[in-house]
């Protein structure tokens, strides 16, 4: 599979498409088997808001992971992502219905570097807050 | 209680070998709803110029995280461990990971210091094959809460 996106046809300020992403308590508990992270703030209510959280909220982790979903589904190559970093700013609280929470990723093209490189920069919100900061990625295109 | 500083650049001594399977890399995949053929279909990986299928870029942190989980079982880190969230993290691939691989993780504290009472620690996990190929470069920030 090739990058669907050429180095050609980035700029500085080029927008990603954006995505939605939905996160029922099922994806958590999928997750948290897949990663190996069973922490009960993940999946117990009762553990999360005794611990001080508004209720179970998801793994930062499946949070950044949905976020470098919008990034290599944008180049068309997981390959292409060799850097990638996040701070974990906000808790997603994901309620127990089956509506879930919705995460939504924005990403720019913040610079243009050497080797192909392109560092693109991630806006990832939820209920209309802030969920991540610092959130980037470079990924090398052809 | 502060972390003390003379911590910085204590190293770990090698984990024991995960051997990446594609079943493993599947589940993931699914887990963070990413259907990507190249996460499942060895013949798609191949096709794009891999030996076998590889993973997420995420999929570091199944190795990573458990391996930095050394750094709060060493008495000299005064962390209590059920204080202790997920920061920040960050991945350098220097290639994908793919099944078949068989990875050893190192594990070196970067940074420790107490700012306002919370305690931040970064440790830096360097992932490789056993061969001593590079892999991947996975840094996690643990925050202890005061």
């Amino acid at each position: 599979m090739s990058a669907v996106v050429r180095l050609a046809d980035v700029e500085v300020g080029t927008e990603l498409p954006e995505q939605r992403y939905r996160i029922t308590r099922a994806d958590l508990v999928r997750y948290a088997g897949a990663s190996g992270d069973f922490n009960p703030i993940h999946w117990n209510e009762r553990v999360a808001t005794e611990v001080g959280l508004p209720g179970v909220i998801a793994h930062g982790m499946f949070t950044m992971a949905l976020a470098g979903r919008a990034v290599t589904g944008w180049t068309g190559d997981p390959a292409a992502l060799v850097e990638f970093q996040v701070r974990f700013g906000r808790p997603v609280v994901v309620p127990d219905d089956d509506a879930g929470a919705e995460l939504t990723v924005r990403g720019t093209v913040a610079a243009l570097l050497d080797e192909g490189r392109v560092r693109v920069d991630l806006a990832v919100g939820s209920a209309g807050e802030k969920v991540l900061s610092l959130a980037r990625a470079v990924v090398r295109l052809a | 209680m502060a972390l003390d500083r003379a911590l910085v650049g204590r190293s770990y001594p090698p984990s024991a070998v995960y051997e990446v399977g594609r079943a493993k890399i599947a589940e993931f995949a699914t887990a963070v709803g990413d259907p990507s053929p190249l996460y499942r279909d060895a013949e798609a990986a191949r096709a794009a110029g891999h030996p076998d299928v590889i993973a997420p870029p995420t999929f570091a942190i199944v190795v990573s995280l458990e391996a930095a989980m050394v750094v709060l079982d060493d008495p000299d880190v005064a962390i209590d461990y059920g204080r202790v969230v997920h920061g920040e993290q960050r991945f350098a691939h220097h290639r994908p990971i793919r099944a078949g691989d068989r990875l050893i993780a190192t594990t070196t504290i970067d940074a420790a210091r107490t700012v306002a009472g919370n305690d931040l620690l970064t440790a830096r996990v360097d992932l490789a094959t056993e061969d001593g190929e590079a892999v991947c470069t996975a840094t996690s920030m643990l925050v202890a809460r005061a």
